[in-house]
């Protein structure tokens, strides 16, 4: 079985992103980078079906500008087999980087697709669900636990009240949760032995894509700040504010 | 400018997050429908006919709907919408499953977890953990857009007249099958629309310990929220989590007991008219977002609060 695993490179989780002064976009300059940690969930996910014998090969993609080979090269010291690489300028829009997954998807024809259930980055939560449209495959979104049978795939996903189990035809989509697993770090010999693994690098037209922008980016901002608050020195203080000054309870 | 709902149901009860999203419709401005798609879900599309502001309930009540299988769903809204400009529905779990596969069925864009409009066009969404809010502007004809809840208060739930009408056409994709649900039976009001939400975090230090929070939980009506530190430590369910990629509230009063506040936590819940922060390390973060912090050991305080409610 050929899994393909989609990652996206973005800020690392443990940056503040701040919007520019001028209020254009986000300040991105010097800023630290880093595997899409749920993208991350899925690579590891897709190593441990190669790692059950389940999985024959696993096909890590990314599509982005050349910097996103660095975390092409970190999939493959996590245990990926191959890259590819769809070498696009600027920020694509989730529709079409399904469109590019899906021309990926045509030509290795992989019987399960792991991606992450969102970037941290735009938090929009669809590339996933919109490849697996346009597929037709089915979807296991927001997956905390994976089990991959013959010709279909059992996924238990995180919902609103609790945990739902949908059973999928192969070839599906799924898209990780926090809770999939926990990622393991690439050892040294791994990240050397990683550097010879083959990386193929592919334009839009090799998929047959012709990029469109949907939705421009006027200006970002930030939040409302919070005005800071007090404390109080007991609990007996805080029960009185909450009845008295703030009105939240009675 | 015409707008269709998708609705936020059970097949028995409308959910509430479907009153926001008509909220968010009624800022756009236009004619208001409501697309209800389901199973033996009649008493949803009575309820929907019952909010003031919606024209025509379209019901699509098939066996192929039962569980909001999203191959399924995606087909029947995706046909429905072919005679309106918006389709929007809640950014709920199901709202975040099926409408992305709505939008790469009509070929447009989606617009997620909007938390304002500007025009018919033009919208502002939190990025990077609410961090920065961006406006994005939409050049698709017809828009595919996912509503925050938080942002919009909810219109009422009676009033309305509205016709229900009856989709024929029933949508089995057949690649998905439902399996089964583990949904927790709780008499506590819901997480997302309680009005005081009291949430622990790995303070806590074990599942046993949210007992804790559930006497006070129960003396003010309010519902248990968890940090993610706290869900992946195995404290409490999944469906506990607050936070980027969790839940967000915005309850009148949040209550967050034994959680440092890590960005991706405030952005679940930083909204909240008041916070109230518990902690013992006095320069934990959650103090820097907090109306009334407190600086003391959990374990001395909850019992205390309690008695003193």
């Amino acid at each position: 079985m050929k899994v393909l695993v989609a990652v996206k490179r973005v800020v690392d989780y443990n940056v503040k992103v701040r919007a520019k002064a001028d209020g254009s976009d986000v300040e991105l300059n010097n800023v630290k980078m880093a595997i899409n940690p749920f993208c991350e969930i899925a690579v590891e996910e897709a190593v441990r079906l190669k790692e059950a014998g389940t999985a024959t090969e696993v096909v890590v993609a990314s599509i982005g500008d050349k910097s996103c080979q660095e975390q092409i090269r970190t999939a493959l010291a996590l245990g990926a087999d191959r890259g590819i690489h769809v070498e696009v300028d600027g920020r694509p829009e989730p529709l079409e980087i399904a469109k590019l997954l899906k021309g990926v998807v045509s030509s290795e024809s992989p019987d399960l697709v792991i991606m992450g259930k969102q970037s941290i980055d735009g938090d929009n939560n669809q590339t996933g669900q919109m490849l697996a449209a346009m597929t037709g495959m089915g979807q296991g979104t927001f997956a905390s636990e994976v089990n991959v049978a013959e010709g279909s795939v059992q996924v238990i996903r995180e919902i609103d009240g609790g945990l739902q189990t949908v059973k999928l035809s192969l070839p599906a989509v799924v898209t990780t949760d926090l809770r999939l697993n926990e990622p393991r770090y690439a050892s040294l010999p791994n990240i050397m032995k990683a550097k010879k693994k083959p990386l193929e690098t592919l334009t839009p037209i090799d998929v047959g894509v012709d990029i469109q922008s949907h939705v421009t980016l006027v200006g970002v901002r930030p939040p409302a700040e919070r005005s800071a608050g007090i404390k109080v020195e007991s609990v007996a203080q805080l029960v009185d504010k909450l009845k008295n000054e703030a009105k939240v309870i009675s | 400018m015409k707008t269709l709902i998708i609705a936020e149901h059970d097949n028995q009860t409308l959910k509430v997050a479907t009153l926001n999203a008509v909220a968010a419709a009624q800022a756009m401005g236009g004619d208001i429908d409501v697309l209800v798609v389901g199973s033996g879900c009649q008493s949803v599309a009575d309820q929907a006919a019952a909010v003031p502001g919606v024209g025509v309930v379209l019901s699509a009540d098939n066996a192929a709907y039962e569980n909001q299988l999203a191959e399924n769903v995606s087909l029947a809204i995706a046909e429905a919408a072919t005679s309106y400009d918006c389709v929007m529905a809640a950014a709920t779990a199901n709202g975040k499953n099926v409408m992305p596969r709505v939008a790469a069925l009509l070929d447009v864009a989606q617009i997620s977890d909007i938390t304002a409009i500007l025009d018919a066009d033009t919208f502002e969404r939190p990025i990077y953990a609410g961090n920065v809010i961006a406006t994005v502007k939409s050049s698709d004809s017809k828009k595919v857009i996912t509503v925050r809840t938080t942002a919009f208060d909810a219109v009422a739930a009676e009033g309305g007249n509205a016709s229900v009408q009856p989709l024929d056409n029933a949508h089995d994709a057949g690649v998905s099958s439902f399996v089964r649900e583990e949904v927790a039976v709780s008499d506590r009001p819901e997480l997302t629309a309680a009005s005081i939400v009291i949430s622990g975090g790995r303070g806590m230090q074990n599942g046993d310990n949210f007992v804790m929070l559930e006497g006070i939980a129960d003396k003010l009506n309010a519902a248990i929220g968890a940090s993610r530190a706290a869900v992946d430590a195995g404290f409490v369910p999944n469906d506990y989590q607050v936070g980027q990629t969790g839940k967000i509230v915005a309850p009148d009063l949040y209550i967050a007991v034994g959680i440092s506040g890590a960005i991706q936590h405030l952005a679940g819940m930083k909204d909240s008219k008041v916070i109230v922060a518990i902690n013992k390390d006095e320069d934990a973060p959650i103090f820097q977002v907090a109306d009334y912090g407190l600086v003391a050991d959990l374990f001395s305080a909850l019992p205390e609060l309690e008695s003193a409610l």
